[in-house]
């Protein structure tokens, strides 16, 4: 398969939002939320990670083999987060 | 290695030497998530067993150098994968322009980080035995709730350092590869044909986009004292 080229224009609409998020995130930090403050910064962390991925990676128009690298890379690196969290958070005299 | 023209001996075509390149490079950046994965992981366990010095070290860097690196990283990102654009596109000029583009953002980058980081030792912040953090700046609830404060407090610069320590590195690499391209750019090296090391260098430069995409929130945005 030949590798597809994406517009300028995309790009252009992907950095734009990606700055759009930067603003919310850091507008969000001086916001009172409690424990939701960090929920929110990982999901919008997480949205902004993934558009790289996706556009400027080109993971969307990648072969499945980059894709399967890709989620097999996430769910480890979900598996060692996951593990060990899941242990120090039941751990009720640490 | 034996060689015609971009190709090499042990490919059969320019195509499947490409998708090979592309193979390996991100494998590797599998592994570099690992390794960044693991230390991400030793700064969420210890800022959860010391919530109140953690939040007072956050609370101590400039936010606004945060942010405004954010947004340089972010577009130096934007003109890599232009670089990537140009070089598929066959526009040579223009590859060697987004290439610098990208150098020189990510210079600011570095610049910007060294003014934090000049910061950090001015105010006796780093980690060792000149670490200082001033009585008055201990409030009295913070004190009661953790005895070992000042120990705790260079638990989090100690993880600072190391984090944005090694990112910065990262972004050191990326700068001497991206000399490395601008050379063989301005020499016409690139084409349509063949743009593969432009490529392999933009995914890395998006992956370390990402890491400071974490890094980012999780030491400057998620402790912040609210009025």
């Amino acid at each position: 398969m030949s590798e597809h080229i994406v517009s300028p224009k995309l790009y252009l609409g992907i950095i734009l939002t990606l700055m759009v998020l930067t603003a919310v995130t850091v507008g969000a930090a001086y916001v009172e939320l409690g424990p939701w403050n960090i929920v929110v910064a990982l999901v919008i962390a997480t949205l902004k990670a993934t558009l790289v991925v996706l556009y400027f990676m080109h993971v969307r128009y990648s072969p499945g083999r980059t894709k399967l690298i890709v989620v097999a890379g996430v769910f480890w690196l979900g598996l060692l987060l996951f593990m060990t969290l899941a242990d120090y958070a039941t751990r009720s005299w640490y | 290695m034996h060689r015609t023209g971009e190709l090499y001996g042990h490919f059969e075509t320019l195509e499947q030497q490409r998708e090979s390149a592309s193979l390996g490079m991100w494998i590797f950046l599998i592994t570099e998530v690992m390794f960044f994965g693991g230390i991400f992981l030793a700064y969420t366990v210890n800022r959860h067993a010391n919530p109140v010095a953690f939040a007072m070290g956050s609370n101590t860097l400039d936010l606004k150098l945060g942010a405004f690196n954010t947004g340089v990283l972010l577009a130096s990102s934007f003109t890599m994968a232009m670089a990537v654009w140009a070089g598929h596109t066959g526009k040579q000029k223009l590859i060697t322009l987004f290439l610098i583009l990208t150098l020189l953002l990510g210079g600011i980058f570095l610049g910007v980080k060294t003014v934090e980081y000049a910061a950090k030792f001015e105010h006796h912040l780093v980690p060792g035995s000149s670490f200082h953090i001033p009585a008055e700046d201990v409030s009295a609830a913070a004190a009661k709730a953790d005895p070992d404060f000042a120990a705790h407090a260079q638990l989090f610069f100690s993880l600072y350092f190391g984090m944005t320590g090694l990112h910065a590195l990262h972004m050191v690499v990326g700068a001497g590869l991206l000399i490395w391209l601008i050379r063989q750019s301005m020499q016409g090296r690139f084409t349509a044909k063949y743009n593969t090391p432009v490529e392999m260098v933009g995914l890395y430069w998006h992956f370390v986009d990402i890491v400071w995409i974490y890094l980012f929130p999780l030491l400057y945005l998620i402790d912040r004292r609210h009025k």
